[in-house]
């Protein structure tokens, strides 16, 4: 029985890692119905930043954290600024593509500035080892993930549902041509989500490091990963995305413990099925 | 805005249906050059071969792909299943005693349209970002099977012990690549023509309809779960018998065929030649193997930048790809001359 | 207007961005002897670009770029792990760049690749890192000088049963290399008397290692024998073993050199600590060869870079083409030049090394633990398992 509350536990944390980065990405691409597939290179400047930090600089863990966010925030809107908003209004796939050149740049550009070589990444002691609550233990990292992670669900849902931020938003995205004609300022709401989104990324990079590994290639292992998660919880809805990774996280870790033959099917599998009896995701409202 | 007759039993109605076909089918200038450039350079490129060979099996992989996307609106991540598939096809008969090429274009073609046709079914009431993730979800299985089903592919190693016999008895497959380049030259001629009947025809038209507006289309008679049926069967096949003629003409295939990589690099391809032409899916292939070559030579290293960067302003310029800036080049040229 | 400009302006661009390309890799011109250097260095694998690099570059400092008056010219290029354009590129490099040898390869798809090449044209290559035994059989001018996995998996085996770790769970991953370390040792270890009390195969993207672990962990084992590439399997293995409370004195790792890999060793960290591995190199080598190597690879490598396999395989097949050179006085002649390597010996930064009548590769396999020396995380070596072939048997 310990044995099962322990691969629970570690399927649940792996569902928050995945929230916590591809939560960004339920923002921008669910909210703005933007195809980002560049999200992972910001989650890898996240991470990158993180490390530098803490290595070069000698910064605290949580400084340094927060500074990914803001880091990868800037970042993402300069490149949303320059180069994305140009197609909000264009097809899907001229998006998909373009955030495909965009993350072919940035791996090649992170192999070129940081080296193919994984640097090392260290956390506060106190989030080393594990912990033992009542009947079974769980690693203190991993716990601290899904406490924070179940802190920043809160918080987005909340501030989705309950602000007027997040009600301009939801506007949005059930109908943009009749929120412009509110005279909401759309430019200005895209602009604020994205960077969210992209503070969200960096963050999510910076806490997945530590137990994923960080190297130029992050972006291109865990897109698929992202995609599928933000898909499957259905576009626009973050209880969605939230739903969709936890699901996956603990049929990913349980079917690979107990049936392990299967191992990579599982998941997308489970993608493909879900996908054809709801097509817009668990969640999604369809658009 | 296109007329479609609804009862073609008038004979003023034939006639004008007809002539519509007659211009559509007509041979652009592009078309032509591109062709005859391309039998050109058996003599022109001699040295380089082998390379346009990949490029021209890369453009009849991305034709098939337009096919689908540009003419049926179907996008897709996972169509490097069908290229993957037609090339196990015929390097797995060639390395078990049937090495004889033409007939592994055909059994190639065979196989990976029956995958087709079972493909569309799946992705029949899907559309947008939903199609892209299952035909994503499909191709990373069907890698996922080859991997595993290692006594059959070879698994991680990639299928050795390819036998693959002279065409037609005859003529051996050279290390220059002259016999891979002539042979790939016909069957990719061959095919785009049939490509070109195809989408100068009604099929064609119909196919341009359900891409436009899936909901109304039916309303004219026109099937939809079967055309798409049919459009992802031959468009599967054709990707097929590129695979199958990478398959021959290397006489080595591994899993990458089958890869992610693949498939997003023939939809990057296309998006550069210009969708929806059927000749830019060829130029695409040209260009972007080309332009992958030769970069990676100038810097065996960060080559990759320099394609993503290529790749962002060719969609951020939003010209319909090669094919739509030399027509639109050509049309603002012949403005100029004529006033 | 503007827009019309923007959209004309982009394909001119993109056009002016390839000629500058092409004109560029017009400076490949005539000189001496040409060497092909290929394998991947974009994507997943660009480590192993830089890290062949950094080690050729290394060796041609010590030595020079000139052998019996000729010099030496190297053309790298990008095969980005994938087998048909390992063999356009390789059939460029010979019939247009007239290479007289090649090197590299990292994946065992590549080597076949390159082998359909090098077989007709009769151009040798020298194998870097492409570890699956196979490979050498139909490809008459191909030299190995990396490892297979074979050759390091076999002695472990043995080892692990001989030195009290009777009851072992193991662990591979789910592709060509991995199934055959599982395999083999399975095979010696079984037969010096182990037994394997269950094994799990990780699909190529795990991105976590709990549902293993904790398979191993439910199996009582005394040690686990595992298997993990490279690419961020010894950071999630490490990660999920240290999660579930398991200690080197309960549960002792036991892996092929590829979990500490030089590179990946600072990433693990202090967890890492007491791991025991097989492998044919450590930059901890005790010999001054080695030393030397170390220095001059630090000084040309990207920062942070530390040799590993890779590098030391990719020097010592710099050190096989000066000595074929030199032994032919400036020509390369193919049939001559196999006939030479097969046979040939001499010292490594790695250990004593020599290229059998099958152009294999015979070195010592190290058992190493991984222990801190002068504040870094190094594989110590602490028993020897001398001049072991392909095979993994031993040779005389």
């Amino acid at each position: 029985m310990a044995d099962f509350v322990n691969i629970l536990g570690a399927g649940i944390a792996y569902g928050v890692l995945l929230f916590l980065m591809a939560g960004g990405l339920s923002v921008t691409m669910g909210l703005m119905g933007f195809a980002n597939l560049a999200h992972g290179s910001l989650s890898m400047l996240g991470g990158y930043i993180v490390v530098m930090l803490m290595n070069w600089y000698g910064w605290p863990f949580f400084a340094a954290l927060a500074m990914a966010a803001l880091g990868a925030a800037v970042a993402g809107l300069i490149v949303e600024r320059t180069v994305f908003r140009r197609l909000y209004w264009g097809n899907e796939l001229d998006q998909v593509l373009l955030t495909i050149g965009v993350v072919t740049m940035t791996v090649a550009a992170a192999t070129f500035i940081w080296g193919a070589v994984p640097p090392a990444v260290h956390v506060p002691a106190f989030l080393e080892g594990r912990v033992h609550l009542g009947f079974f233990d769980i690693g203190s990292y991993r716990l601290f993930l899904i406490v924070f992670g179940g802190l920043l669900t809160l918080g987005l849902v909340l501030g989705i549902d309950k602000t007027s931020f997040g009600a301009k938003i939801r506007a949005a995205v059930d109908n943009r041509r009749m929120t412009v004609s509110c005279g909401i300022n759309i430019d200005r709401l895209f602009m604020l989500a994205f960077a969210i989104g992209s503070a969200l990324a960096g963050l999510g990079g910076g806490l997945a490091i530590y137990l994923v590994g960080l190297d130029p290639s992050f972006p291109v292992k865990y897109l698929v990963y992202l995609l599928v998660v933000v898909v499957v919880g259905g576009l626009g809805s973050i209880r969605g995305t939230l739903a969709a990774s936890l699901a996956l996280g603990i049929c990913d870790v349980l079917g690979k413990y107990y049936i392990p033959y299967l191992g990579a099917f599982i998941i997308y599998g489970v993608t493909v099925a879900i996908l054809m009896v709801r097509p817009n995701g668990l969640f999604g409202r369809g658009r | 805005m296109v007329a479609i007759p609804a009862q073609p039993a008038t004979p003023p109605a034939l006639a004008s249906a007809r002539r519509l076909f007659v211009r559509r089918a007509a041979w652009r200038w592009e078309e032509i050059a591109f062709w005859v450039l391309a039998a050109a350079s058996y003599f022109l490129f001699s040295d380089h071969l082998v390379l346009i060979t990949q490029a021209m099996i890369t453009g009849l992989f991305v034709v098939s792909l337009d096919l689908m996307f540009g003419y049926a609106g179907i996008p897709s991540f996972g169509h490097a299943a069908f290229f993957g598939i037609g090339a196990y096809t015929a390097g797995i008969l060639a390395r078990d005693g049937w090495g004889d090429p033409l007939t592994g274009l055909v059994a190639a073609a065979l196989i990976a349209g029956v995958a087709g046709a079972i493909c569309s079914q799946l992705v029949a009431r899907l559309h947008g970002i939903a199609v892209l993730m299952v035909t994503l979800g499909i191709g990373l299985i069907c890698y996922e099977i080859a991997n595993k089903w290692n006594s059959l592919t070879g698994g991680d190693d990639g299928l050795q012990g390819m036998q693959v016999q002279p065409v037609l008895g005859i003529f051996a497959f050279d290390i220059d690549g002259k016999v891979g380049f002539i042979y790939s030259f016909i069957v990719i001629f061959l095919l785009y023509l049939l490509a070109r009947r195809l989408v100068n025809s009604p099929f064609g038209l119909a196919l341009e309809g359900i891409r436009e507006n899936i909901r109304r289309v039916p309303a004219i008679g026109i099937g939809v779960r079967v055309q798409l049926a049919m459009a992802f069967t031959i468009s599967a096949a054709m990707a097929g018998v590129a695979g199958a003629l990478l398959a021959e003409t290397t006489q080595f295939i591994a899993l990458e065929v089958l890869g992610f990589d693949r498939s997003i690099s023939v939809q990057i391809a296309l998006v550069l030649g210009g969708i929806g032409s059927l000749i830019g899916g060829m130029i695409g292939a040209i260009v972007y193997t080309v332009a992958r070559d030769q970069l990676s030579l100038i810097n065996p290293a960060y080559w990759d930048f320099w394609v993503g960067l290529i790749l962002c302003i060719i969609v951020m310029s939003g010209t319909g790809g090669v094919v739509g800036i030399l027509r639109r080049s050509v049309g603002w040229v012949v403005t100029r001359v004529r006033r | 207007m503007k827009v019309r400009v923007a959209r004309i302006a982009g394909l001119p661009l993109a056009a002016l961005l390839l000629a500058v390309g092409m004109a560029a890799s017009r400076a490949d011109d005539a000189t001496p002897l040409k060497i092909g250097v290929l394998g991947p260095r974009s994507g997943v694998a660009a480590a192993w670009g830089q890290e062949t690099d950094s080690a050729l570059a290394a060796y041609m400092q010590q030595h020079g770029d000139t052998v019996a008056g000729r010099k030496i010219v190297l053309l790298r290029r990008d095969t980005q792990g994938q087998a048909d354009v390992v063999r356009r590129v390789a059939a460029e490099l010979v019939s247009r760049d007239k290479v007289e040898l090649m090197l590299g390869l990292a994946l065992t798809p590549e080597a076949f690749a390159a082998a359909t090449v090098s077989t007709p044209t009769k151009v040798p290559v020298l194998i870097v890192n492409a570890a699956t035994t196979r490979v050498l059989d139909h490809a008459p001018y191909m030299a190995r000088f990396g490892f297979t996995t074979g050759q390091e998996v076999a002695p472990f085996g043995v080892w692990a049963a001989k030195h009290g770790y009777k009851k072992v769970y193991a662990i591979y991953t789910d592709y060509g290399p991995g199934l055959e370390a599982g395999r083999v040792f399975k095979k010696t270890f079984t037969e010096a008397g182990g037994e394997i009390v269950g094994e799990v195969k990780p699909p190529m993207v795990t991105p976590d290692y709990s549902p293993y672990v904790q398979r191993a962990k439910d199996a009582h084992p005394q040690a686990i024998f595992i298997f993990a590439p490279a690419a961020g399997h010894p950071v999630a293995f490490l990660k999920a073993y240290s999660d579930a409370g398991l200690t080197e004195k309960q549960v002792q790792v036991l892996g092929t050199g590829d979990l500490t890999d030089e590179n990946q060793f600072d990433q693990l960290g202090d967890p890492a600590l007491g791991m025991i591995t097989v492998f044919n190199y450590s930059e901890a080598h005790d010999s001054p060869l080695n030393r030397a190597f170390v220095k001059a690879f630090k000084a040309v490598a990207p920062s942070g870079m530390r040799p590993n396999f890779i590098a030391v395989s990719a020097y010592d097949a710099m050190h096989a083409v000066y000595l074929l050179v030199a032994a032919q006085h400036g020509k390369i002649d193919p049939d001559k030049t196999m006939a030479l390597l097969k046979g040939m010996k001499f010292e490594s930064p790695r250990g004593p090394v020599m290229i059998d009548q099958n152009r294999d590769m015979v070195q010592n396999i190290y058992i190493r633990r991984a222990e801190k020396v002068d504040g870094k995380l190094q594989n110590v070596e602490f028993d020897t398992i001398p001049m072991v072939n392909d095979l993994g048997e031993q040779v005389k």
